[in-house]
């Protein structure tokens, strides 16, 4: 049911079941490392080219997802996917295995929201049983798609990111008395959102005004206020996007630093690692969420979290032709069973 | 709450400005002028041993930039020059080798897409626009030199 | 210790054009490929307005290491081919000149990619 202008209510409260998380060797070298299902330390993944071994990298996680749960390929009804490269391939490739229906998508950075939220609103409204949403980036396939190549000897601006390599997926189900897991209560479409920021070496600051758009939009439509939840969860906004919202809230009164992580600062350590305002990418979100973030509501250290994946919209193409940056940012209202 | 950000976007692009950790320009500076500056040295080394053999002075400095050259692309393959860029940054781009660099890294990277389409369309990815704009302004350069002589 | 003082020169003038390059990527946040295009096309110009070549005789390979110097190069080629065969020398005196350059670049760049495989940073 819709209510308030972007937020639809999930009245049947799909349960978020099992997820699974596949990371890199540098995100494994992270703080976050203890959480992750999979890793590998081969960034090919036995693979000939980058490409490949994002989409291998993928379908390793969904099939990880599968026996976590124990199911098979063919109880799931439809998969939700997504990836940062030209035509989904990572997503597209990977799933050609694995003989489930497929809807991709394409919403930058902020995909993995996109998808757990379609995929929760699909089962609230009985259009199936079982459906994954899952997410993924590779650092070395963005960086030759968005930036130079590996081996071009240059700097990085101290506003950049960098693209965590790494994947997450998420099992989603009907609500049933028999099955004990967190419930998705709500999910807020972004708008476009667009502050002229032209510079793709800050992707931070071009995405923090979608993100603050979608959370207070989400709070207005569900009259919540900010400390219904315990925290706030952005997916890569960087150390100076976060610093940028929290600042935002606090020009309108609110203090927003203690219940604001973003996944982009928690999944590398900025000093030892060198990553500038830290993580992003698809994979950001969708490894940190469904390693750190599930296990964090599963064993109730938190029981009520709004998870808000953020893109940058932009293409290499619109950025030479001197366009700014679009964002979005959506969110997906997570809680415990009380 | 109000779900706008009240900012116009120049408003909004000077506040990000401001809050932005701007590049450490002494830092940097230093160490594009310590390593920009040896690789001239070395430069210089090799000419002086050609000279030294009795090669004439053209041909000494076009050794050298042929061996610079080499040098510049034998670091990339090895996966050295990305770390030197890395804190060198200028120091590594301007001189011949970063020319080197810029034509090797992208044959390495779209090697993956074929020897034809990836390796050899893509090499001059980054370089291209220098030989484009050198050759272009040297043509326009002599066409003026040649309009000159003649009227003068 | 007139080599000493020959090589300081080269240090310093090597050192202090990488720097006006350092200073342009950070303030004006101008990418290192267009770096490359700007420092070539200044070196052309500037040889041709008779700047550079000074430069060179101060700096030696201070002045030719750098991408400006390949610029200087060009110049200087186009000049003296139009010197000696004229008009036909605006075509074919800049190439001429660059071309152990470019042909080191392609040949050696071609090799490397052979043997070399991407790798994270």
């Amino acid at each position: 049911m819709k209510i308030g202008s972007q937020t639809i209510q999930l009245e049947n409260t799909p349960k978020l079941l099992q997820t699974a998380s596949m990371v890199g060797p540098k995100e494994m070298d992270g703080p976050l490392n203890q959480f992750f299902d999979l890793h590998t330390d081969d960034v090919f993944l036995g693979e000939k080219s980058f490409e490949k071994a994002e989409s291998k990298m993928l379908e390793q996680c969904v099939n990880h997802l599968l026996s976590k749960a124990g199911m098979n390929n063919s109880m799931i009804d439809y998969i939700f996917a997504g990836d940062l490269l030209n035509q989904c391939i990572s997503s597209g490739y990977a799933i050609r295995n694995l003989n489930i229906p497929f809807i991709g998508l394409y919403g930058a950075c902020s995909t993995f929201c996109e998808s757990l939220a379609l995929a929760a609103s699909f089962v609230n409204a009985n259009y199936g049983k079982n459906i994954i949403a899952t997410t993924s980036s590779h650092f070395c396939s963005a960086e030759r798609q968005f930036r130079m190549p590996l081996e071009h000897g240059n700097q990085q601006s101290p506003t950049s990111q960098c693209t965590v390599t790494g994947t997450g997926a998420a099992l989603v189900v009907p609500n049933s008395s028999s099955i004990h897991s967190l419930y998705i209560t709500h999910v807020t479409f972004g708008k476009v959102i667009d502050f002229g920021i032209k510079d793709m070496t800050n992707m931070g600051a071009a995405m923090m005004p979608a993100a603050y758009s979608t959370i207070t939009t989400h709070l207005q439509d569900t009259k919540r206020k900010l400390d219904y939840y315990d925290a706030i969860v952005t997916g890569d906004l960087g150390i100076l996007g976060s610093e940028l919202l929290v600042d935002q809230f606090q020009k309108e009164g609110y203090d927003i630093s203690h219940i604001h992580k973003d996944c982009g600062v928690l999944i590398y350590d900025k000093e030892k690692q060198d990553t500038h305002c830290g993580g992003s990418g698809c994979g950001c979100m969708a490894s940190v969420f469904s390693g750190y973030f599930f296990e964090q509501l599963k064993s109730k250290k938190m029981n009520k979290i709004l998870i808000v994946s953020t893109g940058a919209l932009m293409s290499p193409l619109s950025i030479q032709q001197g366009e700014s940056i679009p964002s979005i940012a959506h969110a997906v209202a997570i809680e415990n069973e009380v | 709450m109000n779900t706008n950000i009240d900012m116009s976007n120049k408003e909004y692009s000077d506040y990000v400005e401001k809050k932005a950790t701007n590049s450490p320009l002494l830092k940097n500076i230093f160490w594009a002028f310590l390593v920009g500056g040896i690789i001239c040295m070395i430069g210089q080394a090799i000419t002086d041993v050609f000279l030294k053999f009795g090669f004439p002075k053209e041909q000494a400095s076009t050794y050298t930039t042929i061996i610079l050259i080499f040098l510049g692309a034998f670091l990339t393959s090895i996966n050295l020059y990305s770390k030197l860029g890395k804190f060198a940054g200028a120091g590594s781009v301007i001189p011949i080798t970063g020319f080197s660099n810029s034509v090797v890294a992208p044959a390495i990277e779209f090697k993956t897409e074929g020897y034809i389409l990836g390796l050899g369309a893509n090499m001059f990815k980054i370089a291209g626009p220098v030989l484009v704009y050198g050759v272009t302004s040297s043509i326009i350069v002599g066409f003026f030199y040649w309009l000159i002589k003649i009227f003068l | 210790m007139e080599i000493l003082i020959t090589y300081l020169k080269v240090f310093l003038v090597g050192g202090i054009i990488c720097s006006i390059g350092q200073i342009l990527i950070d303030k004006t946040k101008i990418t290192p490929a267009r770096i490359l295009v700007l420092f070539l096309t200044l070196g052309v110009f500037l040889t041709a307005f008779g700047i550079y070549k000074p430069l060179i005789d101060f700096g030696g390979a201070g002045a030719t290491v750098p991408i400006s110097g390949f610029g200087y190069s060009l110049a200087n080629g186009v000049i003296k081919e139009v010197n000696e065969i004229g008009f036909l020398g605006i075509f074919t005196g800049g190439i001429k000149a660059a071309a152990a350059g470019i042909s080191a670049a392609i040949f050696f760049g071609f090799l490397a990619s052979l043997f070399a495989k991407p790798n994270i940073k």
